[in-house]
């Protein structure tokens, strides 16, 4: 059985498409995923992300333990500022990408993908060993609710008296929304600027409720996983399963500029990565856009002149765009007259510079 | 709950099939229930007119943002048209699928098989139903 995040009732009121992901029960979409799509691009969309995994580290040593345990280099970070990382094997395999947030001079929560929450706190816990550090997964208490879009600042303010223009992007505060405690992150995952709410379990309803009529003369829409990975998509962010995998380093995922060589001390996977940084790796990660209608999706093959070049990660409609596009691991020397096999027939597509979408500033 | 007309017929692939109690042209579509499971519904590929097909014979396709599914011949014969205005606006099968949203017709060659009624395509889909 999947796990219900605590917003489930409000899914289900809602009319919401359910969905197992990662062993959670999770809205796939509430209508048309398009329109939630668009309504992310142009105005606001809100979005139970629950499922995902919050492993604390604090102690006298959690930045030290971090800078162990991670690729990054986390005790450099300020209080208040967050961080995209990963966590790797000691072969530099990728175990999950992550993002990090440094909430006080001791205290860091660390963000992972549900699929993987377990395997990172079980890692964390193993890693921070050796240091004055203690892990603590508290995934099963917080909820997380993110608001995403254009509009997302304005609808935000409606509830709170935090300095929101003050918040830069990758950065959190700690701070009263609606009369309940939440960490305000200026993060996401969809190309747009928007905010993730981090918050004990029993808020999230009254929190949902709060958001949905602040954000109704916006535009605001909830949406689903449907409309996030298409989102995610567009903005050429990598997914964990697709993009991401054991099997692949952060250098193979063209990520390595998050392995930070320059921190002191030993990481876990630095001397299987030290050797990799300045050799390109066979295969790159790029985006493809179809040139007609049918979709290129995961696993499907990358084709050159009748030979298999490369596979494709992830693949969709893409709404801003109008035209299929997709991410895929395509050989090196490879760039033009590539097709896509989409059951059986070579589907042309081009070669393009990731993002696919980027937004106006 | 989607809708099951009473007047037409179904498939285990959740298509609908109209006009088999009165001719040898019958017209196939896809369910407001398959409708509904596939989300948006973003490209058509249907059969070529003049194409003979065999009842279970892939013939097409329907692709929506999460997935990509086979449409299938639910009977024997020839394709003598299909749905030009659902291939140009795919999101037809979504807005009107027993309507504007049928997908091709065809002229009937040997018996009808396997077909569900109303009630037995009610029962299908109610174990799953939300």
């Amino acid at each position: 059985m999947s796990r219900p995040t605590p917003l489930r009732g409000v899914h289900e009121a809602l009319g919401a498409t359910l969905t197992d992901f990662a062993g959670w029960l999770m809205p796939l979409r509430y209508g048309s995923e398009s329109v939630e799509h668009n309504a992310v691009r142009q105005a606001a969309g809100l979005f139970d992300l629950s499922h995902m995994g919050e492993i604390f580290v604090t102690g006298p040593q959690a930045g030290e333990a971090l800078d162990y345990a991670l690729v990054g280099h986390l005790s450099a970070l300020e209080p208040g500022r967050a961080r995209y990382t990963m966590i790797v094997n000691a072969e530099g395999g990728v175990l999950d990408d992550l993002i990090v947030y440094r909430l006080a001079p001791e205290e860091f929560m660390v963000v992972a993908n549900a699929s993987n929450y377990a395997v990172v706190a079980a890692a964390l816990a193993e890693r921070a060993k050796a240091f004055d550090a203690a892990v603590d997964d508290r995934s099963d208490r917080y909820a997380l609710i993110a608001v995403q879009g254009p509009r997302s600042a304005e609808i935000l303010a409606m509830l709170t008296d935090a300095d929101l223009d003050g918040l830069k992007y990758y950065a959190g505060l700690p701070a009263t929304v609606a009369g309940r405690p939440a960490l305000i992150a200026r993060t996401g995952y969809t190309g747009e600027d928007g905010f993730e709410l981090f918050i004990e379990n029993g808020d999230a309803e009254p929190l949902w409720a709060a958001l949905t009529d602040a954000g109704e003369p916006y535009g605001l829409r909830p949406a689903g996983l449907s409309a996030r990975d298409t989102l995610r998509l567009e903005a050429g962010m990598p997914l964990y399963g697709n993009e991401l995998s054991a099997g692949l380093t952060p250098f193979d995922a063209g990520l390595g500029r998050v392995v930070r060589f320059d921190k002191p001390g030993d990481f876990v996977g630095r001397s299987a990565l030290e050797p990799l940084k300045d050799v390109p790796p066979s295969r790159r990660r790029v985006g493809l856009v179809a040139t007609g209608r049918r979709v290129p999706r995961h696993g499907y093959p990358v084709v050159a002149d009748g030979t298999v070049v490369g596979e494709v990660t992830s693949g969709a409609p893409s709404q801003s765009l109008g035209r299929p596009i997709a991410m895929a691991y395509v050989d090196n020397d490879r760039a033009e007259g590539l097709a896509v096999d989409i059951r059986g027939s070579h589907e042309p597509v081009e070669v393009v510079d990731l993002p696919f979408y980027r937004r106006n500033k | 709950m989607s809708s099951i007309p009473d007047e037409l017929h179904y498939t285990k692939e959740h298509e609908w099939v109209a006009g088999v109690d009165d001719g040898l042209t019958l017209t196939v579509g896809i369910t407001a229930y398959a409708a509904e499971a596939l989300g948006d519904v973003v490209y058509v590929q249907v059969p070529e007119v003049g194409a003979s097909v065999a009842a279970g014979d892939a013939v097409g396709e329907v692709e929506s943002t999460k997935s990509v599914s086979d449409i299938y011949a639910p009977v024997g014969g020839e394709v003598i048209e299909v749905n030009a205005a659902v291939v140009d606006d795919p999101s037809l099968v979504n807005s009107d699928p027993y309507g504007e949203g049928w997908l091709f017709r065809v002229r009937l060659e040997g018996d009808v098989d396997d077909l569900l009624s109303p009630e037995e395509y009610t029962a299908l889909t109610s174990g799953s139903e939300s």
